[in-house]
């Protein structure tokens, strides 16, 4: 499974990294492929409500509506008729997109499955959302999917009648069923909606809009594709012929011609098997779960950092249950904690600098303790020497640290690079164990953990505590946010970091022979 | 200039995302008969004669019976299985017996097929067996239709109407 997700992972990477280049992080669309799904959907919401406006339910009059609607209001009508298509179809490969980066970025696991078990059931209700619409057009191609829909149910010994006889000839089909159509048209993508929001429920600070560049950009892009190419209708149905040539919409129904070609039985065995098998992958195979955070009540003051910063709500604030002067106090949900340590990074008590007390921080990793990482970068510092020192703090799930180390650098590794408190920064270069500290996590969409650099980045721009000491010499901290397939560019960062470290040492060495030129006469 | 590069590459981004979307939208063709074919669809749904006839109940049946069950006669509920046989040019194209639906087996015998056959005038024959007998047929047509290409000639059954209805066909015989 691990090789499968990193064949998948590594053209992901390198395309998100163009798309970066391009659109920058903030704009990238594969870092909003949920949140442009969403977005999509309500384009089709609203181009609906206004299509289904001059809808009429009938079995000429459908017909009749839709082509009006398309040729007499191309301008507006027949505009939100191709963006009711388009949108939809751009939902799918969003949708599909996102299932597919998920897995490979090994993002549905553990309290993720949450999220994934629930994106099942939403490819279902996507597909029958589109597969309804198709109907109600009432062309060759609605009266394709319905009868094809109805043989392909049918097969399901649920029903008594066949549906399919419904659409034995002209004159078996009456306008109910138009009445029936637009109930479910309307229903399925509401318990849709129902749905995406259940889908989001255990994700903190979840992405569910794109930035609104991007959405003007591809909005845009839906429109000039509607005036471009409009979505036009097949002839009128007739059940007295089979329409012999189609343009079907392959989005939505790929599996009508599976049907025709395999049977209805083995279809329904690949979509059984294969959302049985979706919903399971978050098991297949079971995976060791690592301890999760933990409190220390008597270092916790209830700041509520901790709680804010989890990723996947996995910490609450709770009544304080000690008595000490603090109204709340943290609470980890072990089924929901990932043990990314972001918690750690937070608490402002993971403070290096201790020496009245141990240093045992609010909350802290079991894994790797606040004070396990402080003795690792004192013995890792001692293998450095020079002028060019360089402590590279490293994220497990990144580059590996083992790539990057050689020349008077060394490494640590964190479950994520979020969980480095940043007065650990300030304690390596003020304690002078490194003359730099170089970071080294994933790019911004691509966080194993989702928030890590992001709010590393902030806690470093001092937009977010606990932030970075303005002491701190910011020329001796080094970001490298990159993706594990650019390896060499993050070495080669860091090369050209411990340059600069060297030119600055050089430049202190004379300013230090200049002030001790100055102070002579004084003596 | 960069910045330039960059919105270039934005639109060739867009412009290849909405040419995936547009062209899979309604591309490429599909095609469900070739040039010259037409389609028959058979299908019905009907319930065969019981399979056994009614009896009276003996006096110690209807002793052993509730007071409001002690109905004077008991009759077979399950309907006879329903055989057909399809002849087209002659030829036959599907035979088969028909359960009836229904744990009890007293609901309707249903069936639906669909064949692929040439444009033009064909033969068809028809059979039905409805009740308990194994040689003989309760309703048979025979009928010479005319199709076109991409016609469907879609074949009923309703006893009202005298057995198999057939419409869809151009005309015939």
């Amino acid at each position: 499974m691990k090789a499968l997700q990193s064949v998948i992972r590594t053209p992901f990477m390198w395309v998100e990294g163009w798309l970066d280049w391009a659109f920058g992080p903030r704009w990238n669309p594969m870092y909003y492929l949920g949140g442009l799904g969403f977005f999509y959907f309500w384009i089709v919401a609203v181009s609906g409500l206004y299509v289904y406006v001059f809808f009429d339910t009938g079995l000429t009059e459908a017909y009749e509506s839709v082509e009006s609607l398309t040729h007499s209001q191309w301008y507006l009508g027949g505009v939100m008729r191709s963006l009711h298509r388009y949108a939809s179809d751009a939902l799918v490969v969003m949708m599909v997109l996102h299932i597919i980066r998920e897995f490979a970025f090994d993002h549905y696991r553990g309290p993720r499955s949450f999220s994934w078990i629930t994106g099942v059931p939403m490819t279902w209700l996507v597909i029958a959302a589109g597969v309804t619409g198709y109907w109600l057009v009432w062309d060759e191609l609605g009266q394709y999917v319905a009868v094809r829909s109805s043989e392909w149910l049918d097969w399901l010994p649920i029903f008594g009648e066949p549906i399919a006889r419904n659409f034995m000839h002209e004159g078996s089909l009456d306008d109910r069923f138009f009445t029936l159509l637009i109930f479910l048209h309307i229903a399925v993508p509401l318990i849709l909606l129902l749905v995406m929001w259940i889908h989001l429920q255990r994700v903190s600070y979840a992405k569910w809009k794109p930035a609104r560049g991007l959405a003007l950009g591809t909005l845009a892009m839906l429109l000039v594709l509607s005036f471009v190419q409009p979505a036009v209708s097949h002839g009128p149905a007739n059940l007295d012929r089979v329409p012999l040539l189609l343009d079907l919409d392959w989005y939505y129904l790929f599996a009508y011609p599976l049907v025709d070609e395999w049977g209805a039985g083995t279809v329904w065995m690949i979509a059984f098997v294969g959302t049985f098998a979706l919903m399971l992958m978050p098991w297949l195979p079971p995976r060791r779960r690592r301890p999760a955070a933990v409190i220390d009540l008597d270092n916790c003051n209830g700041c509520t950092r901790c709680a804010n910063d989890c990723p996947f709500s996995a910490i609450t604030m709770v009544p304080r249950t000690d008595h000490q002067p603090f109204e709340q106090q943290a609470k980890v949900d072990p089924d929901l904690c990932v043990s990314c340590g972001i918690c750690v990074g937070a608490c402002p008590t993971a403070m290096p600098f201790r020496v009245s007390s141990d240093l045992v921080p609010g909350i802290d990793l079991p894994e790797l303790t606040a004070r396990q990482l402080r003795d690792k970068i004192h013995t890792l510092a001692e293998k450095l020497e020079g002028h060019s020192r360089v402590l590279i703090i490293g994220c497990k799930h990144g580059i590996q640290s083992r790539k990057l180390v050689g020349d008077n650098r060394v490494a640590i590794d964190l479950p994520c690079a979020g969980m480095l408190p940043p007065p650990y920064i300030d304690y390596v270069l003020s304690k002078d164990l490194a003359d730099g500290v170089a970071v080294v996590g994933c790019r911004a969409g691509e966080c194993q953990y989702r928030l890590g650099q992001e709010w590393s980045e902030d806690r470093f721009e001092r937009r977010r505590d606990p932030n970075l000491r303005k002491r701190v010499p910011r020329e001796r901290l080094a970001r490298i946010w990159r993706a594990p397939v650019e390896w060499r560019r993050a070495l080669a960062d860091i090369e050209v970091f411990q340059q600069n470290l060297t030119r600055l040492a050089d430049q202190s060495e004379t300013a230090g022979v200049k002030l001790t030129k100055r102070k002579e006469p004084q003596s | 200039m960069k910045r330039a590069f960059r919105i270039i590459a934005q639109g060739v981004v867009y412009c290849a995302f909405a040419v995936l979307v547009g062209y899979f939208s309604a591309a490429p063709a599909y095609r469900l008969l070739d040039d010259g074919e037409a389609q028959i669809k058979l299908s019905f749904a009907y319930g065969g004669k019981p399979v056994g006839g009614c009896r009276d109940r003996s006096a110690a049946e209807l002793e052993a019976l509730a007071p409001n069950m002690r109905k004077a006669q008991v009759c077979s509920r399950e309907r006879v299985p329903l055989a057909i046989e399809f002849e087209l040019d002659d030829k036959m194209i599907y035979k088969n017996v028909l359960p009836p639906s229904g744990i009890h087996g007293d609901g309707p015998s249903r069936m639906y097929e669909k064949f692929v056959i040439g444009a033009g005038e064909h033969k068809v024959g028809l059979r039905l067996r409805t009740t308990v007998r194994d040689q003989g047929w309760d309703y048979i047509t025979r009928r010479i239709v005319r199709v076109d290409a991409g016609d469907n000639l879609a074949i009923d059954f309703d006893p009202v109407a005298g057995g198999f209805v057939i419409s869809g066909a151009k005309g015939g015989g």
